[in-house]
């Protein structure tokens, strides 16, 4: 446990200065306040919307615009920018000749890309709250405040999160596999719009794709227009991603445990 | 209880059908600094590798300190410190963070890390990012790296590489420092024999993947026999005057003939003087290192 956390610390501080782990805080930052520039551009089509379709209207938006394809491509590159860190460096090997267990190197790794991408939906809940009631402060037309939105907040952006889990697993497994920027981002950018076409389609086997996964929450949201009873967090396709990322993970640790560090 | 800091026995490691490691039998003493010599890819960095458990090894083929390293890899790596081909450096870090990224890593309190640095002599460029360091200075950042653990053993693979002769001389003395006032053992790699001459007590000559020769400097240095050169005026006379003796090396007007004694070789030059040779040089000469070891080498 002692090796875990030294290793999940070490990991903060070696990415600290990464784009990967600013990227995981600017994004969400970023395009909170050009959805909010567009709100307030917007002022007069929306006033007359109540509060709970405002803010349906306002978290769809950045939903449709971050689940669909920002998600998996920041997923890709953060366990790109992770993994390639020790590429980079040839730093595999003194990493593995240190008195750790493998184990502990491997998962801290991973929990620490599953932390970024958790530390994205978390800020996004945050951001999207906080500059909801800033557009209500800069344009009091726009009612954000009669309705308090953090349940449905909490649950979009927590489904979000577990349906990014397989790519995640698949993404780390790959990393480690090539040392190559192409290979997982080429497999991971291909997989991720052949996710979107069979999820627009409904392809009657996209249950078993984790790369539309992602899309598959956004159009649940989307279709539950905002109504918390209709959402389910925990369905198939959440429960697929999460056994897709737990098989992946233990798969991938053996094949790192037998890696030859030449 | 053992006295080697490193023992293999009969180690043999394959990359597929290639065979890198044949029968590897080394036993580096504890407090010795082991000179591990070979030609480039006879097989020492794969050693090291297998010695820190990189390259995983058959079951009772290694042992440090007297166990074995693929049952005790954690305990064994505690007591270890390496340094493997080029340094293993996170170059958008600077040379203190990559220090202090170690000591996270083994639990070490932070203020080792201005003592390493000034080891090494990186002081200045601490907060100077280390992919901007010179081939040198990354040499020194790794070598900090190894010592920071304060290891009882240090796996040093071509420490000197890329370093200027001020840089060379630094690691030599450092080297003999952490073997004498603080008893590390030290296994230091080279295919350098000068470089390794000057520093090692024990040397291993690898070649191809096989052990040449094992032992201490002393016994290396008596592999090569000592011999008696002379130059005279008249070869064909010195050799027939020299009758069944057996001669090493004839070259010009120089003959080359094994040493004995001081005494056989004064007599050897009265001889030769009172037979009317001129004789312009006499000495005895041993063969050098360099040589030596190419010999060794190219035995297999």
């Amino acid at each position: 446990m002692r090796s875990l956390l030294v290793s999940l610390t070490s990991e903060f501080y070696k990415s600290r200065k990464t784009l990967a782990f600013w990227s995981a805080i600017l994004l969400p930052l970023v395009i909170c306040i050009l959805m909010s520039w567009g709100f307030i551009s917007q002022e007069t089509k929306l006033a007359n919307d109540p509060a709970q379709v405002l803010w349906f209207r306002y978290i769809s938006a950045i939903l449709g615009v971050m689940g669909v394809l920002l998600l998996p491509v920041l997923v890709i590159y953060n366990t790109y920018a992770i993994t390639n860190m020790e590429y980079k460096g040839d730093t595999w090997k003194s990493l593995f000749s240190l008195p750790l267990s493998k184990f502990s190197v491997y998962t801290s790794k991973y929990i620490y890309i599953v932390f970024l991408t958790f530390i994205t939906m978390f800020l996004f809940a945050i951001f999207i709250i906080g500059s909801g009631h800033m557009i209500e402060l800069i344009k009091p037309t726009l009612e954000f405040g009669d309705y308090n939105p953090n349940t449905i907040i909490v649950k979009f952006f927590g489904k979000l999160f577990l349906s990014s889990l397989g790519i995640i697993s698949i993404q780390f497994l790959m990393n480690l596999m090539w040392n190559d920027f192409l290979k997982p981002f080429g497999i991971g950018f291909l997989l991720t719009i052949m996710g979107i076409i069979t999820a627009n389609v409904g392809w009657k086997y996209v249950d078993y794709l984790p790369y539309a996964y992602p899309n598959l929450t956004v159009t649940k949201i989307m279709t539950s227009k905002g109504d918390i009873t209709k959402m389910i967090v925990f369905d198939q396709g959440i429960y697929n991603s999460m056994i897709c990322a737990a098989v992946v993970f233990i798969l991938g640790y053996f094949i790192v445990a037998k890696k030859t560090i030449k | 209880m053992s006295n080697l800091a490193i023992e293999t026995v009969g180690l043999t490691y394959n990359f597929g059908t290639q065979t890198v490691v044949k029968n590897l039998s080394l036993q580096v003493p504890k407090g010795s600094i082991y000179g591990f010599l070979g030609p480039n890819g006879a097989g020492k960095t794969t050693t090291i590798k297998i010695l820190l458990n990189l390259l995983k090894s058959p079951s009772d083929q290694v042992f440090i300190f007297g166990r074995d390293i693929n049952t005790n890899r954690i305990a064994s790596l505690k007591r270890m410190g390496a340094l493997v081909e080029q340094p293993a450096i996170y170059g958008h870090l600077s040379g203190k963070e990559n220090l202090v990224n170690r000591c996270l890593l083994l639990g070490i309190k932070k203020n080792k890390v201005a003592e390493m640095l000034s080891l090494v002599g990186l002081t200045d460029a601490a907060n100077k990012k280390a992919g901007k360091y010179s081939l040198g200075m990354k040499q020194r950042l790794g070598i900090a790296l190894a010592l920071v653990s304060d290891p009882e053993l240090l796996l040093l693979d071509e420490p000197t590489n890329g370093l200027d002769p001020n840089g060379i001389i630094e690691i030599r003395n450092l080297m003999i420092e952490l073997a004498t006032k603080h008893q590390k053992t030290i296994l230091v790699s080279s295919h350098l024999l000068a470089e390794i001459e000057r520093t090692a007590t024990h040397v291993g000559i690898i070649n191809k993947g096989e052990l040449l020769f094992q032992g201490t400097i002393n016994e290396l240095h008596d592999l090569s026999k000592p011999t008696v050169k002379v130059e005279v005026d008249d070869i064909e006379k010195t050799i027939a005057l020299l009758g069944p003796t057996e001669i090493l090396q004839q070259k010009g007007s120089t003959v080359t003939i094994p040493f004995q004694s001081r005494e056989d070789m004064a007599n050897l030059n009265t001889l030769l003087v009172q037979n009317g040779i001129k004789v312009y040089t006499i000495g005895t000469e041993r063969k050098d290192l360099e040589n030596l070891f190419l010999d060794i080498t190219s035995k297999n």
